[in-house]
């Protein structure tokens, strides 16, 4: 009898712990990661590995000879890290490279803050944005999407956004960019991941099935990434239906660059995304609203990296505004 | 459509292995020590001294208080002492010790196993019986009945909402009485229709006891003024305001009470004492508690006399099982972990429960990763990760403009956390320290 727990209520405890949420993640960005390698070959997997490696290790090392506390790699955030932001970086990239922005996403994105749960950006994508600003030549220089299949057709190594920056910037209209580079603006293989980009974000169908798989695993809600596709729809639809010469239509912004990847996987981020359906709906508007200005109005052909950077910061004054709608509250004026 | 309530939640599996179990009753052996205090509010006071020959039904001590309720001997024999013993959570309060001798029985009380359908007592009289044999709310709370069944002035009772939603894990004892007893439980209801003087009541069954559904449905005599309405399993609809919410749709306001709206919600167990004190005359003395666990061999649902030690209905069932990692009596999102096996039962026992090693290990908790899967279960709208935080830091103002008091202490926010942090542990508390705060004002 002396040695039953007397601990209160509740007893029994979900099967979700931090460590499984994280293996989901992992098993979600499987598909995109296959993919990659079938067009990148090995440069996907050396920038894989080292990203991970390195994350998982700078981690380590600091909470055990810096903060001298319990490492606790085990629960494997550091892994999800690393893999995402390997899947911000051009297969090709020098591994030397991976390393630094590594170390920069898991020092100062993650364990400068106190590690796991304090940590107000999203560290690897603080780790790219400080690679995109420090080499910016290499992080934009992809390589063609070859790799093991060779026979499949060669595509341009150019982004198809870049490629409609370049071109509208030139003084060419949207349907003149899209006549002239038939192969980089095909929708299919948009959805299959021929086209170029990071290593991960260039497979739109391969993202959506692990979307299905962290929604059916509940490690998500639809919230954030279902926002943020709808608001760009919305906003970029707008801009077309404005001026079709020199907005291109909202599919195309859905199905290019990294939509896909930050929406459902960087966005959705525990800790620094809103703690509220609400404060989701509204950080979910402002990714949309920020990416498309960046892309149509800014220097960058990309956009959304900077857009959930930025709206990281809003997150805490979301939370304090944005509360759960309490039980019983009564509606006002009505 | 099946009907649910809408806001959080969780599902837990089910485990309800007692579930095809009939009620068998339990022998109990040698003494009973029954509490003053069986219920929410102040103890009663005891009417025997010690010496006193009791018969089972006899009044023992007397409701004082507004809300209190009386308590009455469950068996027959000789009180030995009245002093202050260990409940099962080792907490000592007065208890009256009666050595058992016989079966002897009021003779006001109506033993025979004749149902009694015919109602023929003005509402009056009906809130005074239930008044005299003590009932009390059986759903947890154990709040006196006849106190609920008072509607306070400026209020109107609109409708009866019956719980037998039995939603948390492992418990049948509600399920094994509608099955057992559902007539008297509908007559129960007709009973307290008349003495509300209102016209609709509703139960709520949730369909994993489809046989429970079926068997009251088959009551056509009785279903006239009674809804029967099948629930979606979902955890807590048997809270006050998630089973409005479910059955009716109605949202009791914030800070308002279920009368708010006009409904009256009694547990189906209460409302077959009901049945027991105005058809038959007998106060609650015995009341059914199920005896389950995975790795119990033989399971059961006993209908116990109030009084009885825990340990004789664990030594029936074979001892602690090998393997038991923690003992609960009641169910396990809301039960009390038992610490001290000869406690005796109370009024309000639902079970007794063989939590595993394993399923009773909370695991290490860690940093909060801020998933907001607390603030998506919660069923009452609150931020359990906030709470959390304030509560630990004391912060009362804060909680209290966070709603903390609204709380309802299900555990479906530390049940789901995925960093095992100890958030109703420390809800409850603040709970508990801002509730002080905000009584003191008034
Ligand atoms: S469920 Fe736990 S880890 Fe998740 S936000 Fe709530 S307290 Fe933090
Ligand atoms: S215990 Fe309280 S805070 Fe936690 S989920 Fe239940 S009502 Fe919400």
């Amino acid at each position: 009898m002396s040695n039953m727990r007397i601990s209160p209520a509740p007893h029994i405890q979900g099967k979700q712990n931090t460590r499984s949420l994280m293996r989901d993640v992992i098993i979600a960005l499987m598909p995109a990661l296959a993919v990659s390698i079938c067009f990148f070959g090995w440069g996907t997997i050396i920038v894989t590995l080292t990203a991970i490696l390195s994350c998982v290790l700078c981690e380590w090392l600091i909470q055990k000879f810096l903060l001298k506390e319990e490492p606790s790699i085990k629960d494997l955030s550091a892994i999800v890290t690393g893999l995402i932001l390997a899947f911000n970086l051009p297969s090709n990239l020098s591994p030397l490279l991976v390393v630094l922005g590594s170390v920069v996403a898991i020092g100062v994105g993650k364990m400068t803050f106190g590690g796991l749960g304090n940590n107000p950006f999203n560290p690897a994508l603080v780790g790219r944005v400080f690679m995109l600003i420090s080499f910016p030549v290499q992080m934009t220089t992809w390589p063609k999407p070859t790799g093991f299949f060779t026979s499949i057709d060669a595509v341009t190594g150019a982004t198809p956004l870049a490629i409609m920056k370049e071109g509208l910037a030139n003084g060419m209209t949207v349907q003149e960019i899209t006549a002239a580079n038939p192969d980089s603006f095909s929708y299919i293989q948009m959805l299959f991941g021929q086209i170029g980009g990071s290593l991960g974000e260039i497979s739109t169908l391969a993202l959506l099935i692990g979307f299905g798989y962290l929604l059916f695993r509940k490690v998500i809600t639809w919230h954030i990434p279902i926002t943020i596709f709808a608001t760009i729809f919305v906003f970029a639809g707008l801009l077309h239906l404005a001026d079709s010469a020199h907005f291109v239509d909202p599919l195309f912004h859905l199905l290019t660059g990294g939509i896909m990847l930050g929406a459902i996987y960087m966005a959705t981020d525990y800790v620094t995304s809103p703690m509220t359906k609400k404060g989701m709906v509204i950080f979910g508007i402002g990714i949309g609203v920020v990416t498309i200005i960046i892309r149509a109005f800014g220097g960058y052909p990309e956009g959304i990296s900077f857009a959930i950077l930025f709206m990281n910061a809003f997150v805490p004054l979301i939370n304090r505004h944005m509360k759960p709608k309490r039980f019983g509250e009564v509606k006002k004026n009505g | 459509m099946i009907k649910t309530f809408k806001r959080g939640g969780v599902h837990p599996p089910e485990n309800k292995i007692s579930a095809q179990v009939a009620i068998e009753v339990f022998n109990t052996q040698d003494t009973v020590r029954i509490f003053t205090s069986q219920h929410l509010g102040v103890p009663a006071e005891p009417v025997v001294t010690k010496g006193d020959t009791v018969k089972v039904g006899q009044l023992i001590a007397k409701s004082s208080g507004f809300i209190s309720a009386n308590v009455h001997s469950s068996v027959s024999g000789t009180v030995t002492s009245i002093e202050a013993i260990a409940d099962h959570m080792g907490f000592k309060k007065t208890a009256i010790c009666i050595k058992i001798e016989g079966d002897e029985w009021e003779e006001s009380i109506d033993r025979s196993p004749d149902i009694i359908r015919e109602i023929k007592h003005t509402p009056e009289e009906i809130i005074q019986k239930i008044t005299d044999a003590g009932v009390v709310g059986l759903g947890g709370a154990t709040f006196p009945t006849n106190v609920k069944l008072s509607i306070p002035p400026g209020k109107k009772a609109e409708a009866l909402i019956v719980n037998g939603a039995e939603c948390e894990p492992y418990l049948t004892s509600d399920h094994r009485l509608m099955l057992e007893a559902g007539e008297q439980i509908l007559i129960g209801m007709e009973i307290i229709r008349q003495a509300l003087k209102i016209d609709k009541t509703y139960i709520g069954i949730e369909t994993n006891k489809m046989d429970a559904i079926n068997h009251l449905k088959s009551f056509t005599q009785w279903i006239k003024h009674i809804e029967i309405v099948p629930l979606k399993p979902r955890y807590p609809q048997g809270g006050e305001k998630q089973l409005i919410k479910a059955v009716t749709g109605k949202e009791v306001p914030i800070n308002g009470l279920p009368i708010d709206t006009g409904y009256v919600v009694c547990n189906v167990g209460t409302v077959y004492s009901v049945y027991e004190a105005v058809q038959k005359n007998k106060p609650l003395i015995d009341n059914t508690v199920t005896i389950t666990g995975k790795k119990l061999k033989t399971q059961k649902n006993y209908l116990v006399r109030v009084g009885t030690p825990m340990s004789q209905l664990i030594e029936s069932v074979g001892g602690i099982p090998e393997g038991t990692g923690k003992i609960v009596s009641g169910g396990p999102m809301m039960g009390k972990p038992i610490a001290n096996i000869d406690g005796p039962t109370l009024k309000g026992s639902s079970s007794i429960l063989f939590m595993t090693e394993e399923e009773s290990s909370r695991g290490d908790s860690s940093n909060c990763i801020r998933c907001a899967k607390c603030v998506g279960v919660c069923p009452m709208g609150l931020e359990p990760y906030l709470l959390l935080r304030l509560a630990e830091r004391k912060m009362n103002d804060q909680l209290e403009a966070n709603f903390v008091h609204n709380c309802i202490e299900c555990g479906c926010c530390l049940y789901t956390c995925p960093a095992r942090l100890p958030l109703v542990d420390y809800i409850r508390l603040g709970k508990a320290e801002v509730l002080k705060i905000m009584r003191s004002r008034k």
